[in-house]
Formats: C-alpha cells, sequence, structure tokens
C-alpha cells in the first residue's frame, strides 16, 4: 500500500537512497551519496582523519575536487606565486593536491581550464543531474538542488564520513513546500524572489526541513535563476531546496560533458519525469507567495532575513521579529530606521560567487554597463564562477563592457564573498554584493555588506549609492 | 571520542539570535590544514579590537567568565557556514556544552561528531539561564545528559533535548565514523543494485 501513497520530489530521492531505514528508536538511517564534491577549505582535516584510521577513499570516481575558496582572482598568479602572496592559502591547495592525488580523485586546480566554484563549475558540466544525492564541506551545496538533486553541505567530520563509507548518517528532514506564483516584473529577478522568501519565512524558518520550491514562478525561471533560489535555502536554515526537473532542466543538461549520451540519455530523461512530486503529496509545512508586486530586494541589516524593497525605508527595529537583533544591525551597519535605502553611499561593488557569478549574472550586470561608467571613488569587481563562464563572457565581450566601466575583470574564485583569498572591503566600508551573506565581517573584517541582484548592483556602481535598476534599464 | 555523561561549570552568556559561524569563527582563522590553535580565533571579531588587543567588555575576556564551559547561547545559533571549525574552535576553548532554544542543523551535525553537547531548552527556561549567567558569573549549573536535566541553584531542575542517537554516542563515547562503517556490507549491498550513472573520471579519460 505504501507504494500508492503520493510522494514529493524529496519522499522519492530519499527512499531510493536508503541503505538502511531510520530506526524507531532514533537510530539514524544511512543514506547513500552519488557524487561528493571537495574543495581546499573543508577537506584537510577529513583526509587526515582518514590516514589516521588507516582507512581508503571507498568511491574515488564519486569524488570530484576543485580550488575555489583560497585562490587568487588577479590573472596568472601560480600556485608559485600566490606561495609569496599568501602561504597559508597555498599551503591548502598544495595539500588538496597531495590529497587527491594519493588518492587518486580527480582534482580541477588552480589553472585547469575546468575550475571554477564548486556549484558553478559542477552543474555546468553536467555532473549534478536529477534524482541524485550531492554533498560537499560547504553550505551552498544546495545549489544542486535546482537539478531536482537532493543537495547538502555537510561539515569536515562528515566530509571523512563520505570519502571513507560514500554514505551518512541520517535523521529524516521535514518538508516544506514554497509555492510562488505570480509573474516577476521587470528587473524582478530569482534573487529578488529568494531574498523576500527569507525574509518571510526567516533566517531558521527552514530548520529541519528540505525546501521544494513550487509554482509557475519558479517553474519560468532558467536553470541559473533557479540555482540562485536553491543557493540560497541555507540563508533560511533549511537542509536543502529543491526544484523539481521539467524541460528546462533537460535542456539545460543534454551534450553537457557528464550528461549521459545515446540510449543512457534516454533511459535517464525518463527516469528523471518520475521525480515530480505526485498530486496530492503530503509536505509538513507549506507557504506560499504571490511575487507579481514583488520589487528588486535589497538587505539592510546583518543577516539575509533582513531585506526590503529597493525602494522601500530602513525598518524601526521595534518591527522586526528579533528587535534586538535588529537594533544591534542598524549600530553594526550605522544606518538609521526610517531613512531611504536608496542613495546610501557605497564603496564597493562585487559581482560573482555561487549564488550571483553565472553568465546569466554577468550579462545582466553588462547591460547596465554598457555605455555607463561605475561612479568615481567606488571600486567594481566581477568574478566569473567558473573559467567556463569567464570564456563565454570574453567571447560574447562582456569583459570589456565591464573594464570600459571602470570595473575590475578577475579570474573565478569565491573571491570577495567571503574574503578568503586577499579581495577584501575594507572596514567601515560599504559593499553591495551579488553574494548570499551579508553578516558581520563576512566580507573583511569590519566591512558592511548590501546583498542584492546583479541589476541592483550594477545599477548601484552607476550611481555610487544604492540605486533601483528599473530606473537605469 | 571520549564519553559525556555530566558537566558542572560556570555558564558564560552570549545573548542575541542567530549567532553565525562568520562570528564564531571568521573565515581568516579557516586558512589551516588541521586543528590545532582555533581556539584563539573564536569570536575573533568581537573579542579583539582592530590591533588584536583583547577587547576588556567582550564576555570571554572578562576573568569571573574565564572558567566556564557552558556557553549560553541565544536563539538559532550557529547558522551560516557548514565550517566545523566553529565547533573546533568552542572546544579548544573550553566549552563542552552549547545552551539554545535552537541550533542550525549543520553546527548542531558538527557538535555531534565532536563531543560537544547542543543542548536545546524551552525559551522561558533559556531566558532564566541567560539572566543568571549575567548576573552571577559565579553561579554553577550541571548538566545531565544521562537525565536530560539541567540542575540550576535555587531554581531546581530545567529539561532539555538532544537527539537521542546523539545522546547514545555521546554517554557511551560512540565514534559515529566507526558506527558508520559496520554498515559497510549493507553499503555494499546498495551499490550492488544502484548502478553509478555518473562517474567523475569520465570526461578525463576522454580526453587521454
Amino acid at each position: 500500500m505504501a507504494d500508492l501513497q503520493p510522494k514529493t520530489l524529496f519522499d522519492k530521492l530519499w527512499d531510493s537512497h536508503l541503505v538502511a531505514a531510520p530506526g524507531e528508536d532514533g537510530l539514524p538511517g544511512i543514506l547513500y551519496i552519488d557524487l561528493h564534491l571537495l574543495h581546499e577549505v573543508t577537506s584537510p582535516q577529513a583526509f587526515s582523519e582518514l590516514a589516521r584510521r588507516g582507512l581508503p577513499v571507498r568511491c574515488p570516481s564519486r569524488t570530484l575536487a576543485t580550488m575555489d575558496h583560497s585562490t587568487p582572482t588577479t590573472d596568472g598568479v601560480t600556485l608559485e606565486k600566490l606561495r609569496i602572496l599568501d602561504s597559508a592559502g597555498a599551503d591548502q591547495l598544495e595539500q588538496l593536491a597531495r590529497n587527491c592525488d594519493a588518492h587518486g580523485i580527480p582534482l580541477y586546480a588552480l589553472g585547469d581550464d575546468r575550475q571554477g566554484i564548486v556549484h558553478v563549475m559542477a552543474p555546468e558540466l553536467g555532473l549534478t543531474q536529477p534524482g541524485m544525492t550531492v554533498v560537499c564541506g560547504d553550505s551552498h551545496t544546495s545549489t544542486h538542488g535546482a537539478f531536482g538533486a537532493l543537495a547538502f553541505g555537510i561539515g569536515t567530520s562528515e566530509v571523512g564520513h563520505v570519502l571513507a563509507a560514500q554514505s551518512l548518517l541520517q535523521k529524516r528532514p521535514k518538508t516544506l513546500e514554497i509555492r510562488v506564483d505570480g509573474s516577476l516584473s521587470v528587473a524582478v529577478t530569482a534573487k529578488d524572489v529568494v531574498l523576500e522568501i527569507i525574509r518571510r519565512i526567516g533566517v531558521d524558518g527552514g530548520t529541519g526541513h528540505v525546501i521544494e520550491y513550487t509554482g509557475e514562478t519558479i517553474r519560468r525561471l532558467d536553470m541559473e535563476g533557479r540555482m540562485t533560489i536553491c543557493n540560497m535555502s541555507i540563508e533560511a536554515g533549511a537542509k536543502a531546496g529543491m526544484i523539481a526537473p521539467d524541460e528546462i532542466t533537460i535542456d539545460y543538461l543534454r551534450d553537457r560533458p557528464f550528461a549521459p549520451t545515446g540510449r543512457e540519455w534516454d533511459a535517464a530523461v525518463e527516469k528523471w519525469r518520475t521525480l515530480p512530486s505526485d498530486p496530492g503529496a503530503h509536505f509538513d509545512r507549506q507557504v506560499a507567495l504571490d511575487a507579481s508586486d514583488l520589487q528588486p530586494m535589497v538587505t539592510y541589516g546583518t543577516n539575509p532575513g533582513m531585506a526590503v524593497p529597493v525602494s522601500g525605508t530602513i525598518p524601526e527595529p521595534a518591527d522586526h521579529k528579533e528587535p534586538r537583533a535588529a537594533e544591534q544591525a542598524l549600530r553594526y551597519m550605522d544606518l538609521q530606521p526610517g531613512e531611504p535605502l536608496m542613495g546610501s553611499a557605497i564603496d564597493v561593488v562585487f559581482i560573482g560567487s555561487c549564488t550571483n557569478g553565472r553568465l546569466s549574472d554577468l550579462r545582466q550586470a553588462a547591460h547596465i554597463l554598457q555605455g555607463r561608467q561605475v561612479a568615481p571613488d567606488v571600486q567594481m569587481l566581477v568574478v566569473p564562477g567558473s573559467q567556463a563562464v569567464k570564456r563565454q563572457a570574453e567571447l560574447e565581450g562582456l569583459h570589456e563592457i565591464f573594464l570600459a566601466a571602470g570595473a575590475e575583470w578577475r579570474s573565478p574564485g569565491c573571491s570577495m564573498c567571503l574574503a578568503l583569498n586577499t579581495d577584501r572591503v575594507q572596514s567601515g566600508h560599504y559593499a553591495i554584493s551579488t553574494t548570499n551573506r551579508n553578516f558581520e565581517g563576512r566580507q573583511g573584517a569590519g566591512s558592511r555588506t548590501f546583498l542584492a541582484s546583479p541589476l541592483t548592483a550594477a545599477a548601484s556602481a552607476v550611481a555610487g549609492a544604492i540605486a533601483d535598476p528599473r530606473e537605469i534599464l | 571520542m571520549s564519553a559525556f555523561s555530566s558537566l558542572t561549570s560556570r555558564m558564560a552568556p552570549m545573548p542575541g539570535s542567530n549567532i553565525d559561524t562568520d562570528q564564531i569563527i571568521p573565515a581568516s582563522y579557516l586558512k589551516v590544514t588541521d586543528k590545532e590553535g582555533l581556539g584563539q580565533g573564536l569570536f575573533a571579531n568581537w573579542r579583539y579590537d582592530e590591533s588584536g588587543a583583547p577587547r576588556p567588555d567582550f564576555i570571554l575576556n572578562r576573568p569571573e567568565y574565564s572558567q566556564a564551559r557552558i556557553l549560553v547561547a541565544g536563539d538559532n545559533f550557529g547558522s551560516g557556514s557548514s565550517r566545523e571549525h566553529a565547533a573546533w574552535a568552542l572546544q579548544e576553548h573550553g566549552f563542552e556544552v552549547v545552551i539554545s532554544t535552537r541550533f542550525a542543523d549543520i553546527f548542531q551535525a558538527n557538535s555531534a561528531k565532536n563531543g560537544l553537547l547542543t543542548a536545546t531548552v524551552e525559551g522561558s527556561d533559556h531566558g532564566r539561564l541567560m539572566q543568571l549567567a549575567q548576573d552571577t558569573p559565579a553561579a554553577e549549573i550541571t548538566v545531565d545528559l544521562e537525565q536530560k536535566l539541567i540542575a540550576v541553584p535555587e531554581m531546581g531542575s530545567m529539561p532539555f533535548e538532544v537527539d537521542p542517537f546523539v545522546r547514545h554516542c555521546l554517554l557511551n563515547g560512540v565514534d559515529q565514523l566507526g558506527f558508520l562503517l559496520e554498515s559497510q556490507d549493507a553499503i555494499e549491498a546498495y551499490e550492488g543494485q544502484h548502478p553509478q550513472r555518473v562517474r567523475t573520471f569520465i570526461s578525463l579519460s576522454a580526453e587521454q
């Protein structure tokens, strides 16, 4: 009888990956992992633990590593040069190379034409496919859920578990459907939708849940927009975010380097079409959102839930559900409640990251900057998410638009999103960033971050202050 | 992993909701390949001024809290990044228990793997503990994992929640990776029934 019950996308993935079901007595289940992605920051201690226990890597062919967090974004900086500029970063990169070499794990190292931010690189190569379980020692692994995969971030101990057992001990999470309907207005993007979702449900609104995003607004988004939405699921505290695969997903994957071919492709597509949630499937919680009135969103505080429409005013802390946190946030940001957000001066504009560092994001920013100039005294960094994004952007001449506008065109990496390399916002300075976190000090000690879409960030670059992209388009 | 059954200690209060892992340990401390010295980075942006000198008013710099091994933290502690360095830093500093009303999922999972107990209490009990920690730094409480109770002087006991498997592992010093590897036969059987669809080597060998 159980098989006749309608299932959600999550239920189907969970059930089909259980090596062992959770026990009645609170014993966790064992979940099999199809694809394990590695980067240099969260993996070294996991490899050390394996070495300490004398354990091999169980499935090198289900594992892939890239270098992204500690990598330089200035052109031509090789590992040898990095050693002089940033020896700790170079140590991490070299450690990853040694670990991958010792265990036979493919690595897209600095200088490889497939290197990039792990959550940009893997989808664009077709590694992430519907119906898979994907993990990485990185909270933004939720990005891969855009393909109808169950994808989530893990800590370093669990990186070790997956290296050794290709599996994880897991409790079954709850399910949350977030349904978004309505047509998006001009200049309103996936980033604005997800900022509104987080504002609505809160930065812990998704804790313990896997979100499935449904509704016509989501269905109409391209894969890059869907990745932006799923990417920020973790900013609502969710374990993962997913979107059911459809023709847009299938078209995206066709002919990608790791996508199946020939009869295997046909068989895979047939299977993918069975994955969407069945009509009447049960979710533990449901939230509905009308996106037709949505405006471009900008954050004003120090977590991604503190966002307002770009034309709005900075809210009174007393109106926030956590007044003390909101008050502290405004003190850190040195902003006044009741003031308009538009016109707030900025020092830095950052276009990039696993949230908004893909080709469509760069095209949008370039569209705004075409024939315009970045305001004097504003530094603008454009960091493509991967080598492939960089190559395609250069083929399209986007880099020339950025350079002509006075922006810097860099090489791929996480860069200023978390300031782990040398790209940093100075203490006290304001940055508008297309990234995912506006936490205190996230972009460098003392840095102040406004999160926004590539359109809003680029419009603000021209104005030298927070600006509404609708006034410039 | 060593076993944990109960702990009596002072508390360090860390109010404020949604303290994220970037605050617990800033990214600049993540450029390491081992776990040594991470305690130095604990709450670094709040703990030190721009010259690197300790800020005397920050809670962990106050001598009356220097011996606290229990952190009473605001709602939704540990949100954001998956960095396990947050749990490692808390432990190296000397914390064995964190008490809050809610924890972020990944932080909680990371803590469990390292034997750092995350105890979830009701909002009203949380408020009383936070107040006590702030008003009476010398107050000691006892966290009893066997009973799932916190004994508080002059307030009696309050219950706390902890995942039953995590509790079992902590009480018995069970290493979770060792536990998982006991199921290797089942993992192998699963692999036998589910052919691998994507191999990360394929595009490499295609070029050769």
